[in-house]
């Protein structure tokens, strides 16, 4: 007898009665842990949602039955609902930050899921909260969730979902906004929990890798269908429906590179000068210095990773090389000759031979302007090209970065994430630089559009484009990359080429972070 | 980032940022109220004087008459017919209300978001001026000037642009500060496009919307300022109508003819009611677009 | 391993904290000093907009049949013939140690008829703002509760119209309605006698307070709405749903904290409203206050007096502004941690 039973659950937009999801069905043991795996739009969270009889304003759970231990949460009325949330089903949601209530004490948001006498919840909370590896002094449970560390708050909210000893907790993509140190300690926490309690779990995320990690079964959606069911190794090492095996195939890993033309460097022209020369740069927010003496160089149709976890200083390095961020000194050398700090000193020449691309697709294009405008900016600053000539070269560069030359007349708000990503490509390419730095240009990505993006990057290292590209994620780096800088706490700790630095790594941080990286698992 | 962009709501789907703004803003019933509230104020400010049936500043009858004998209002504390008066008292504050308003918000504006774009000591000089011009409620700026200067219309209009700038300018400028740290305006910022530029081509299509809320709130405020001064009786001058000062004019005979000061009550609550639709029709139209 | 970093991370919030509790310190030091440099930069403002202004204060004075001699006599006692900069700093040197200077019209000394009018401006305000912010409070939670439900309609049309007209408006339209026109319950004007403390005449306080109230309760309960149903679209609310607590429990202690907090700046803007509105309400009620004085010492041109009310209404509206700036500024902060 499964412990969880969901059949036919449809969940539709209330004023139209498109259903966002409709047949979904599956069961899981008291212990064990489901991943529901599938990339943004299909209806993961609306149904991690539904499973606690829970639909946004706008949505309502419309046919099917959710079936925990005997007890079937569609069927209750709204007491009932309450009474089932606080003992039989609770939630996770992806960030702790706002899902936390800024202005109580953790004791009191603890306290209040319990139906115990005081000394006895307060007894539970110590428990629980020395479960989930948190202190559990009293100094500890009278604060407040903002003065928490992301990771420490997510620890909370799961204390929070385990403490009533519930037969069900959903988890909706509970470590991806955290590092993957932070990461890899909350799925073995997730684990342990289950087991321990023997409380069956889902848990929703886009990252396979993490389903491999954290998952006993597996399910595969899209667009609000199931779209494979079974066993976790099994899907992910023959998978059966195609859209799985597409994901699969684009989802990059830290130990195989996937090869490609010019994934080696050439090593003529090595003695040459190189693209970009960096001696000595350091680099300060008012008066705390964040990075420390970087070094480094860039040929032309080489990519150099910059690698490091959130507060490694990777990105004001990126900002500093391109002139965004002021406060720096050292020497930066662009085709020999030196570089001001701020992009407004800088000629007119050093601006056109570097370009940088935002991480953030959804803020890189002025929502104003359509494609064909924003793209002319580039043409008429640095080219002096307006008019006929500019549509022609317009044309170009958007069948380039492999877009209907069409989409020139839409508006940035009509592309999705990685048309958008495209666009700013093209932007950059039609100053016809000479080195691109890439900020974390796939993190916002679905996977599928993140691989077909790299591919596009490839191709212009392939064309003898120089590129930085500055990253958390050590799959994507092993493979677009050919050397690899790694940054800790404001400075360099490993610098190599890319294969010695994933394979062999010598510095402990390095080895640490690849500890922590997940991977698919080969078969 | 990442993480922001997945949780997007699956069914909300926000409304797309490409139709234009103006047209964006005609769709909200309320903008569209509020436009016309204000316009047929206005003309009828401007062209009423035709309709009067009697010269606004010839006595005619006796004082405080109740409306009849032809006289559609009655009269006022001069037995001046009051219908005709309302239909004249509204030409100094038809042009110079939306004078004010569009003035201010113009110079508002510009200083927001020049303050937004360059930060630093440029910020800090304009918003401490900005702060001193806030310390006076519109009334008190033109009462203190008005007191040595005597009452002008350029005048009034000087003073209440002057009171209202600085409201304009800290909205626009928070309107402003987030679009300064979108990633089109760090490139624009990267590829050495000049200051002036970049704000008219980036950060100025970005903050129409505010811009028009403004417009709305400014007006409602200006109307309200001009009137208050005419009321207080150091606006526009007797025997020259002016709903403000008829008001005040016919207090007194408040019990025994209402209608003298409930005509150009009237009159300037639908003036600013209509400032009042458009800025908060406006405001709707903002949050919707935004998924709120 | 995980206890340790735990641990670790949290003796660095412990310094992390203290360095920010400097910081905000050092913030808050800054902005007061910003604040009384601006508040001198009024009084500079205020100065030149009276005194330096084209025409002869001693002609006001002495009126226009005044002979050149008598004129250069009171030129001189006021000292008027001193360079520009000398007179701003001896008026503010006076008015620092509170010598405000003689009224021009009837020789009383400014600071003994501004603190009897001080008394019943503030009288007037404080009574208005004590009524108006647990009514604006409820009016608010309630119109949130009922969102898109007749009683938010409603109240969403009538804010909307009473936000938009002038004070004077909405109190003629008081007057003409419990006043004089449809009933006659309160005086229309409410004169307070010099010797008489306001409370001493509710009644004639009932009209001037309500329109204060009305005006006040419009404004502010529209913003406790909005702030309310912003905290209760939070995902924190959601968390407390799926928790499975009762309505109340997330209605009083999990949203109303949360949607006060912006509330006190709120509350602040109020309150420098209700000095804005009292010049006019004042005078639409005769009411002996601040507000009157200076609509009276216009008329006279009564400069010493000009200067001083205008400095007490631009200081006070300055302050209660700044205190609003600050909670909201450091609101948002406390909120992000």
């Amino acid at each position: 007898m499964a412990a969880v039973t969901v059949s036919d659950l449809e969940v539709t937009i209330e004023a139209t009665g498109t259903p966002i999801i409709e047949h979904v069905g599956f069961s899981l043991e008291a212990g064990e842990v489901l991943g529901i795996v599938g990339e943004s739009g299909s209806g993961k969270s609306t149904l991690s949602l539904a499973l606690l009889g829970y639909a946004r304003p706008g949505a309502r759970i419309t046919k099917g039955s959710i079936d925990i231990e005997g007890t079937d949460i569609l069927a209750l009325d709204s007491a009932g609902l309450r009474t089932a949330r606080r003992s039989i089903v609770s939630y996770v949601a992806q960030d702790p930050a706002t899902a936390l209530n800024p202005s109580m004490r953790l004791s009191t948001q603890l306290l209040e899921t319990l139906d115990l006498p005081r000394d006895q919840a307060i007894q539970q909370i110590r428990e629980v909260l020395s479960a989930v590896g948190l202190p559990n002094d009293d100094a500890f449970i009278r604060r407040r969730a903002g003065e928490l560390s992301g990771g420490q708050q997510q620890r909370i909210a799961i204390a929070m979902a385990v403490i009533a000893r519930p037969r069900l907790i959903v988890l909706d993509e509970p470590t991806t906004g955290l590092d993957v140190s932070t990461q890899m300690r909350v799925l073995e926490l997730v684990k342990k929990l289950c087991a321990e309690y023997q409380i069956a779990s889902i848990y929703v995320t886009h990252d396979l890798a993490v389903v491999a990690e954290v998952a006993d079964s597996t399910i595969v959606m899209k667009d609000g269908h199931i779209v494979e069911t079974g066993r976790a190794l099994k899907v992910l090492l023959e998978p059966e429906h195609p859209y799985s095996k597409q994901l699969i195939a684009a989802t990059p890993s830290t130990k195989v590179r996937s090869p490609w033309e010019g994934d080696r460097l050439s090593d003529a022209g090595a003695a040459d000068v190189p693209l970009l020369r960096v001696t000595n740069l350091n680099a300060s927010y008012g008066h705390t210095q964040v990075l420390h003496e970087i070094d480094l160089t860039v040929r032309s149709g080489e990519c150099l990773a910059i690698v490091g976890e959130s507060g490694s200083g990777k990105s004001t390095l990126s900002r500093c090389l391109i002139g965004l961020h002021h406060n720096w000194e050292g020497e930066a050398q662009l085709n020999g000759s030196a570089l001001a700090t701020s992009s407004m000193k800088r000629s007119h020449e050093d601006r056109r031979a570097m370009q940088y691309i935002f991480q953030n697709p959804y803020g890189s294009l002025n929502p104003r302007h359509d494609i064909e405008t924003i793209l002319r900016t580039p043409l008429a600053l640095f080219h002096d090209v307006r008019g006929g000539a500019a549509k022609a070269q317009i044309a170009e560069a958007l069948e380039r970065v492999e877009m209907p030359v069409r989409m020139a007349k839409m508006y940035p708000a009509e592309l999705s994430g990685g048309q958008r990503q495209r666009v700013a490509i093209a932007r950059a390419l039609l100053a016809s630089p000479d080195l691109l730095i890439c900020d974390e240009v796939t993190s916002a990505l679905d996977v599928l559009v993140q691989s077909s993006v790299i591919d596009l990057l490839r191709t212009l290292l392939k064309d003898g484009l120089g590129m930085i590209f500055v990253t958390h994620n050590l799959a994507v780096v092993r493979n677009i990359a050919h050397n690899v800088a790694v940054l800790n706490r404001g400075e360099i700790v490993e610098y190599d080429d890319a294969d010695t630095v994933l394979d062999l790594p010598k510095d402990p941080y390095t080895q640490g972070l690849l500890a922590n990286t997940l991977d698919l698992p080969v078969a | 980032m990442s993480q922001q962009n997945e949780a997007l709501p699956d069914l909300v789907q926000p409304e797309r940022e490409r139709s234009r703004t103006l047209t964006r803003f005609l769709s909200s019933k309320q903008v569209r109220w509020g436009i016309g509230l204000v316009v047929v104020t206005a003309l009828l400010a401007v062209f009423g004087r035709i309709l009067a049936p009697y010269a606004p500043t010839d006595p005619i009858t006796t004082p405080y008459a109740p409306p009849g004998n032809g006289l559609l209002l009655g009269s006022d504390q001069l037995g001046r017919d009051v219908f005709s008066r309302v239909l004249s008292g509204g030409l100094y504050l038809a042009w110079m209300a939306p004078l004010s308003a569009v003035l201010s918000v113009g110079i508002g504006a510009t200083i927001g978001m020049v303050s937004a774009y360059y930060r630093g000591w440029v910020d800090t000089i304009l918003m401490r001026f900005m702060d001193v011009l806030l310390a006076f409620p519109g009334l008190l700026m033109a009462l203190m000037f008005v007191s040595v200067l005597g009452p002008s219309p350029t005048l009034l209009v000087f003073l209440v642009v002057l009171a209202l700038i600085p409201g304009v300018a800290r909205v626009i400028r928070g309107a402003a500060i987030p679009i300064c740290h979108r990633e089109f305006v760090l490139w624009a910022q990267s590829v050495g496009i000049p200051g002036r530029k970049l704000i008219a081509r980036e950060i100025l299509p970005n903050i129409t919307s505010p811009l028009l809320v403004e417009l709305g709130v400014r007006l409602m405020w200006a109307v309200g300022i001009l009137a208050s001064i005419s009321f207080i009786g150091y606006g526009i001058q007797p025997p020259t109508p002016d709903w403000g000062l008829m008001v005040s004019e016919n207090r007194t005979g408040l019990a025994t003819q209402p209608w003298a000061v409930l005509a150009p009550i009237v009159m300037i609550v639908l003036f600013t009611v209509g400032g009042n639709l458009i800025a908060e029709g406006g405001a709707r139209v903002i949050a919707r677009t935004e998924g709120k | 391993m995980t206890e340790m970093i735990a641990l670790s991370s949290e003796r660095g919030g412990d310094r992390a904290k203290r360095a920010s509790r400097v910081r905000a310190w050092r913030k808050w030091g800054g902005k007061a000093l910003q604040g009384v440099l601006t508040l001198f930069l009024v009084s500079i403002l205020i100065f030149f907009a009276t005194q330096a202004m084209p025409g002869d204060v001693a002609k006001v004075i002495l009126g226009v049949n005044a002979t050149p001699e008598r004129l250069e006599v009171v030129r001189e006692q006021l000292g008027l013939n001193l360079p520009l900069w000398q007179q701003y700093v001896n008026w503010l040197l006076g008015i620092l140690r509170g010598d405000w200077g003689n009224s021009l019209t009837n020789g009383i000394p400014v600071a003994d008829t501004l603190t009897l009018r001080l008394r019943n401006s503030l009288t007037l305000g404080v009574l208005a703002l004590v009524i108006m912010l647990p009514i604006a409070l409820v009016v608010g939670v309630v119109a949130a509760q009922l969102k898109d439900k007749a009683f938010d309609k409603l109240f969403m049309g009538t804010s909307m119209v009473i936000n938009a007209v002038p004070e004077f408006v909405l109190g003629t339209v008081l007057i003409a309605l419990f006043g004089t026109t449809v009933f006659r319950i309160f005086p229309p004007v409410a004169f307070i006698p010099p010797a008489d403390m306001p409370w001493w005449h509710p009644m004639a306080l009932v009209l001037p307070v309500a329109t204060l109230i009305i005006g006040g309760v419009a404004y502010l309960s529209r913003l406790v709405r909005v702030s309310f149903i912003d905290v209760m679209n939070s995902e924190y609310i959601q968390t407390a749903q799926l928790k499975g607590l009762s309505t109340r429990r997330i209605l009083y202690r999990h949203a109303l904290p949360n949607a006060l907090a912006p509330i006190i700046p709120a509350a602040s803007l109020v309150a420098a409203f209700l000095i804005g509105g009292t010049v006019v309400i004042e005078y639409l009620f005769s009411y002996p206050g601040i507000g009157l004085t200076l609509v009276e010492s216009v008329g006279n041109r009564d400069l010493p007096l000009i200067q001083a009310v205008v400095l007490i209404i631009a200081s006070a509206y300055f302050v209660f502004n700044f205190i609003a700036d600050l909670f909201s500024g450091s609101g948002a902060n406390g909120r992000k941690g």
